[in-house]
């Protein structure tokens, strides 16, 4: 259970690295590479995401990633196979990331079949609110996978109750308005916005949405249970290759 | 929100959170619009004063001669100000934005005819304004690229994914999501997260009730059949909607593109080639693959070209309430050529579709019956693709001659 993992590994750390990839890009080879030198750095679980040709929530570095993957090819028949790989060569929690047309055309139990053979432990769906999702949770439910919910600066007190009691595993806390990979201002409006999250939910709390470095990250510490790192390891990979993310991850802490 | 906007299996809003409050807000605005007899009466006087409304049904006279089958009418969509109905979702949208008290529109454009409307509409009411094109109507609308620059809106070209209508959408509610504190996105369809369904068809629903109204004044009697041309499809639902309880077929005239065989088209009501999924914030027919990753799309004219449909027209499809039809882009150029020499009339490439297909129809008709197509704008901004589909040698003499003196 996702829960229980992230707490008993919070015991030992002050705050957990959730890293984010784009599944086939810059290609399947170059992502299990960079996968293993995550893992290796000390990273403490991963979202997998499958590209989707309309990725609303995303920014203009993940978008650019989801086009060429499956430019380059990328099936959902792919992502689950190479994460079927990814979970047996690695012993950390993998989640998959992606838009609800993926899931709903594969077919939502079926999804969940699959995650659940291949040992995904949950899925985090940007565009899909409880009230749209009764099949998912369902299904997710029946097959033991986290539904990771999204709390945003805009949802009120009221919505964060409501969302909390359907997520599992942890809360996605997005930083801000706006697309992903543009930048958040660390600073005390955060902190209110987290304490209102806190305040919502006993599930551990993960920030994401601009947080690039060391400084992000210890600004978060204590605040958050988990900081995620999206768009800039894409971006990293991009301009300094596969080999920058060894020294990229083990400068967070 | 208070109700999901689902019409049978189709609708619903598949939204980010941190939009969740932004669409709260706007279904509860529109709900007490609704409800207050004076917003209806205000929009109704704007679009009178500002606008051209009623506008006019025209008795085709020629054209029924011609097929000597069917009464041929056309409602005069193509009158509005800015030369299309989108005038009327964007006015209304407007008035909605004023009481919200926002300061600032966006849009997605495809034709450019909804992008124009909403730049009037925020020069007007003094809102900034920026609109989401994608580069490829970029290139073949320019005539309304021109205007929009001119009524001071920021005109975006959408270089991402098929540089069309639904790459537009995408970068409209990237937009969104950062701004939508001072921002309202005025969607130009009946398609999108719920209310906008709804709420555009609403707006565009003055068509219909002014319609019926005007035909039983000048026949007396109801017509057969409507045909509508169906890109998002908040035109043939306005339309419609003045009709859906009566005995009158309901046609939508989807584009066929270079034919339904060929895989280049946008018909997905009219063809086996689209599926139920969700993308773009809510649950129809769209052009996918077996991924459900988004296809590309064509049609002559880019108001058309779009991967989904209204949830509301896949609803009516399902119960047969609306049958859907397509025609073809060699089609369609005939059909505007044969109404702009038989009737004076210019119908844009969009509304020409529906053309086609009251065309196919009206001859097996008795000339008892009456048929009213809806001219949901005039061709005005077609005027490159048209020169070109017409491989008009003056034309072309033109913009040779043009481009030397800016070259000079
Ligand atoms: C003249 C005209 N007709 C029709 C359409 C298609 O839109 P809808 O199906 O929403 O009426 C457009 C869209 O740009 C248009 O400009």
């Amino acid at each position: 259970m996702l829960e229980l993992y992230l707490k008993s590994r919070l015991i030992e750390k002050k705050i957990l690295l959730m890293t984010h990839i784009v599944l086939g890009y810059p290609s399947f080879e170059e992502c299990f590479k960079i996968i293993e030198t995550m893992v290796n750095a000390g990273v403490d679980l991963m979202e997998l995401q499958i590209p989707f040709s309309e990725p609303v929530a995303d920014g203009p570095v993940i978008l650019h990633a989801n086009q060429k993957s499956l430019a380059e090819g990328s099936t959902v028949k792919k992502c689950l196979d190479f994460a079927q790989n990814v979970t047996r060569s690695f012993d950390i929690p993998f989640l998959f990331m992606s838009y609800y047309n993926i899931l709903f055309k594969y077919g939502i139990d079926r999804f969940a079949v699959s995650m659940a053979e291949i040992n995904m432990k949950g899925a985090i769906v940007p565009d899909l609110p409880p009230e749209e999702g009764r099949d998912y949770l369902n299904a997710m439910k029946k097959y033991n996978l986290d539904p990771i919910f999204i709390f945003s600066p805009t949802t009120p007190d009221e919505r964060m109750n409501y969302l909390a009691s359907f997520g599992r595993g942890f809360i996605y806390c997005v930083a801000r308005k706006g697309v992903t990979g543009l930048d958040t201002d660390f600073s005390g409006q955060l902190n209110k916005y987290l304490e209102r999250c806190r305040m919502a939910t006993h599930l551990p709390l993960a920030l994401g949405f601009g947080v690039k470095d060391k400084n992000d990250i210890d600004f978060l510490k204590g605040k958050t249970d988990i900081a995620v790192i999206g768009t800039q390891t894409i971006r990293l990979v991009e301009k300094e290759g596969v080999g920058a993310v060894d020294e990229f991850v083990r400068s967070l802490r | 929100m208070i109700n999901r906007g689902y019409y049978e299996r189709f609708g619903g809003a598949y939204l980010p959170e941190i939009l969740v409050a932004t669409f709260d807000d706007l279904e509860d605005k529109f709900i007490k619009a609704k409800s207050d007899p004076l917003f209806w009466k205000e929009y109704s006087d704007i679009m009178s004063t500002y606008s051209c409304r009623p506008t006019p049904v025209t008795f085709a006279e020629n054209l029924t001669n011609h097929f000597n089958g069917a009464r041929i009418y056309i409602k005069r969509e193509d009158l509005n100000h800015t030369g299309a109905h989108k005038a009327n979702n964007v006015m209304g949208q407007g008035l909605l934005v004023k009481r919200m008290g926002k300061t600032r529109v966006i849009a997605e454009t495809g034709a450019g005819q909804h992008g124009v409307a909403t730049a009037t509409m925020a020069a007007k009411f003094g809102f900034k304004c920026t609109i989401y094109m994608g580069e490829v109507d970029v290139q073949r609308q320019r005539p309304n690229v021109f205007w929009m620059d001119r009524l001071g809106a920021e005109v975006i070209p959408v270089r991402e994914g098929t540089r069309i209508l639904k790459d537009a959408i995408n970068e409209a509610f990237r937009d969104w999501v950062g701004n939508m504190d001072t921002t309202h996105y005025v969607l130009g369809t009946a398609c999108g997260p719920h209310p906008f369904p709804e709420m555009v068809s609403y707006f565009q629903s003055i068509i219909g009730k002014e319609a019926r109204k005007q035909i039983l004044e000048i026949e007396g009697r109801l017509p057969s059949r409507i045909y509508a041309c169906v890109g998002g499809g908040s035109n043939a639902l306005g339309i419609f909607k003045g009709f859906l309880a009566d005995p009158v077929k309901l046609v939508g005239v989807e584009a066929g593109g270079r034919g339904l065989d060929s895989g280049l088209h946008a018909a997905r009501l009219s063809s086996k080639d689209a599926s139920i999924g969700v993308a773009q914030g809510y649950k129809t027919y769209f052009l996918q693959d077996s991924d459900g990753q988004m296809k590309e799309t064509h049609s002559v004219a880019a108001g058309l070209d779009y991967v989904g449909v209204s949830p509301i027209l896949a609803h009516l499809k399902e119960s047969g309430r609306v049958r859907f039809e397509s025609a073809t882009d060699r089609e369609v150029v005939d059909a505007m050529s044969l109404t702009i020499k038989k009737e004076g009339l210019i119908p844009a490439l969009e509304s020409a579709h529906a053309f086609v297909q009251a065309f196919k129809e009206a001859p097996k008709l008795s000339k008892e019956d009456i048929i009213l197509i809806n001219q949901s704008g005039r061709g005005d901004k077609d005027i490159f693709t048209v020169a070109d589909a017409f491989d008009d040698p003056r034309w072309k003499e033109f913009i040779k001659k043009k481009a030397e003196e800016y070259n000079a």
